[in-house]
């Protein structure tokens, strides 16, 4: 007969747990977002080119300010559109 | 001493020589004004995400540069205004983090050196799992 050693992995542990979020500009020290590479940015925006919140993409506060501006920056320079269908 | 960066689009419709005449005109009223110029980056033509003045292409320039103070910002910004061949400007003050990332980008490291860091990381990782 099979101990209680063997029944304790007779589901996967592993179901269910989720992989932790991380900033990567903090993990990879990033320090600067910059506005002109519009292929970057587009990580940070869903499919309509709206900015994407921070509890979906894992950034930090600074970092998802700084995202955010420069994301606003580059609508304003066309590198990115305001409104968009099918963006990816 | 501060750092500035002036992004804009040239209308794609004049020939060449006027494009590059009119980025030309911008960078001498900065070196007129006492302004340090940096560098001058020609990202050339590229699609607009949306179109403007009812063109879908333009000519992207990037001008940086270093004053001591932001006074010829106005007037630069006031003749890029009226100047009908620029659709669109940005002025931006770059702090030290912006101002490393574009000499950085000059000289190519950008894109490898984070993949660098990310294996020096993992490295670290190591050394403290052992």
């Amino acid at each position: 007969m099979a101990s209680r050693d063997d029944i304790k992995f007779l589901s996967n542990p592993n179901i269910g747990q989720k992989r932790k979020k991380y900033c990567r500009f903090k993990r990879y020290g990033i320090k600067y977002v910059d506005y002109k590479n519009p292929e970057f940015l587009l990580q940070f925006v869903n499919e309509q080119g709206k900015i994407l919140p921070r509890r979906i993409t894992g950034n930090s506060l600074k970092y998802q300010r700084r995202v955010a501006t420069a994301i606003k920056r580059a609508r304003h320079l066309a590198l990115l559109p305001y409104v968009a269908d099918n963006l990816k | 001493m501060r750092n500035y960066e002036v992004t804009f689009i040239v209308d794609p419709v004049l020939s060449g020589d006027e494009i590059k005449a009119t980025a030309q005109t911008y960078v001498d009223q900065l070196k007129q004004a006492g302004c340090e110029i940096v560098h001058v980056d020609e990202m050339g033509l590229r699609e607009l995400a949306y179109p403007i003045n009812k063109r879908s292409t333009g000519v992207y320039y990037c001008i940086e540069f270093r004053a001591a103070d932001g006074s010829m910002i106005d007037p630069l910004e006031l003749a890029m205004r009226r100047d009908e061949r620029i659709m669109r400007f940005l002025t931006v003050k770059l702090d030290k983090y912006g101002v490393k990332f574009n000499e950085d980008k000059r000289k190519g490291l950008i894109g490898k050196k984070r993949q660098q860091q990310a294996q020096t990381d993992e490295e670290d990782k190591g050394q403290q799992a052992s």
